[in-house]
């Protein structure tokens, strides 16, 4: 499908593939947003190329989805907004599912701590030089990771202590 | 109070087990624990329109040490069905519950890992009230039904 994409994020674009011409991977479009695949080995060289050159000094959010594949099973998108020329992207990278570990975009945006911290609980996806990688929902010892496909949607039974109905009355 | 006027000089005979369950049913002050849209309608049920004042709960007690009736109104997740069951355990017997909407009775919409399928896993219920949320007649319903339970309890000792 051709792209339709706008001035700005043109030039976003042809200035990130021209900076990192091996990073690069493609570019779609999908529901009006543009999507941009980078390679998941550079994502803090990108992050802060985007962030000093183009102006993207916003991180709306951090998330991931689970493709449920044998290869490249998951994904993790980086929502960015540029105040200045009013544009939003988005950086995907695949990461594999026995090995998902990418580096944190922390020292890049302070923001991306709890967003980090949501995608970790949620998918057990590690972030490397992460300060407080911890769970953010689910209680510290649990021991699944709720969002990926093959955990049952009404959970495992017995998984979440509930509280204890017969309290010591002495 | 003008009940000597109508009975002239006399007394009544009554047993105490009645007397006490009169008195405790109509002020069955409610410990709301509004934890979603449920707890509009619980204030709406509160509020002048609906009036339960006409029963004797128009008291919100916001310490469960002052509560009788706990009104869970919403979905409850397992981190906060311990902050629910702690507030239970501080109300002072006896002490009724009432599971407001789909939500606090079966799980409701809300089927997932992270919310408690029913708040009658880990709390006693005495009456749940059906409706998304349902409406402040339904909560006055519920409330009514409790009434009937306390009037048909037996014996003012403590069953353990």
């Amino acid at each position: 499908m051709a792209l339709e994409l706008s001035e700005k994020h043109k030039q976003v674009i042809d200035k990130l593939s021209d900076n990192f011409p091996d990073k690069y991977i493609e570019t779609y479009q999908s529901s009006g947003d543009t999507f941009v695949r980078v390679e998941a080995d550079a994502i803090v060289e990108i992050c802060s190329f985007l962030k000093n050159e183009c102006h993207f000094t916003y991180l709306g959010d951090v998330f991931a989805a689970d493709r449920f594949t044998s290869r490249q099973r998951f994904e993790v998108f980086y929502n960015l907004v540029s105040l200045k020329d009013q544009i939003r992207i988005f950086i995907k990278v695949l990461l594999e599912e026995n090995d998902p570990v990418i580096q944190s975009v922390t020292s890049v945006w302070k923001s991306a701590n709890w967003s980090e911290r949501e995608v970790y609980d949620m998918f057990g996806i590690q972030f490397t030089g992460h300060s407080d990688l911890r769970r953010i929902f689910m209680p510290q010892d649990f021991d699944y990771y709720p969002m990926r496909k093959e955990f049952p949607l009404l959970g495992i039974p017995g998984s979440i202590e509930l509280p204890n109905t017969t309290p010591d009355t002495e | 109070m003008g009940l000597e006027s109508a009975l002239g000089e006399g007394y009544l005979t009554t047993k105490i087990d009645t007397l006490v369950n009169w008195a405790r049913s109509n002020a069955a002050w409610p410990m709301p624990m509004g934890l979603a849209c449920c707890a509009i309608e619980m204030m709406a049920f509160a509020g002048p329109r609906y009036d339960v004042s006409r029963f004797g709960s128009e008291v919100f007690r916001f310490s469960p040490r002052q509560s009788d009736v706990m009104i869970v109104a919403g979905w409850v997740n397992y981190k906060m069905a311990h902050a629910i069951r702690r507030i239970w355990d501080q109300m002072p017997d006896p002490k009724w519950c009432i599971a407001m909407g789909a939500c606090a009775s079966t799980g409701g919409m809300h089927r997932c890992y992270g919310v408690v399928q029913g708040c009658d896993n880990f709390l006693p219920v005495d009456a749940y009230i059906s409706g998304c949320p349902p409406r402040p007649d339904a909560v006055i319903h519920a409330l009514m039904k409790i009434q009937d339970k306390i009037r048909t309890e037996h014996s003012v000792m403590l069953d353990t």
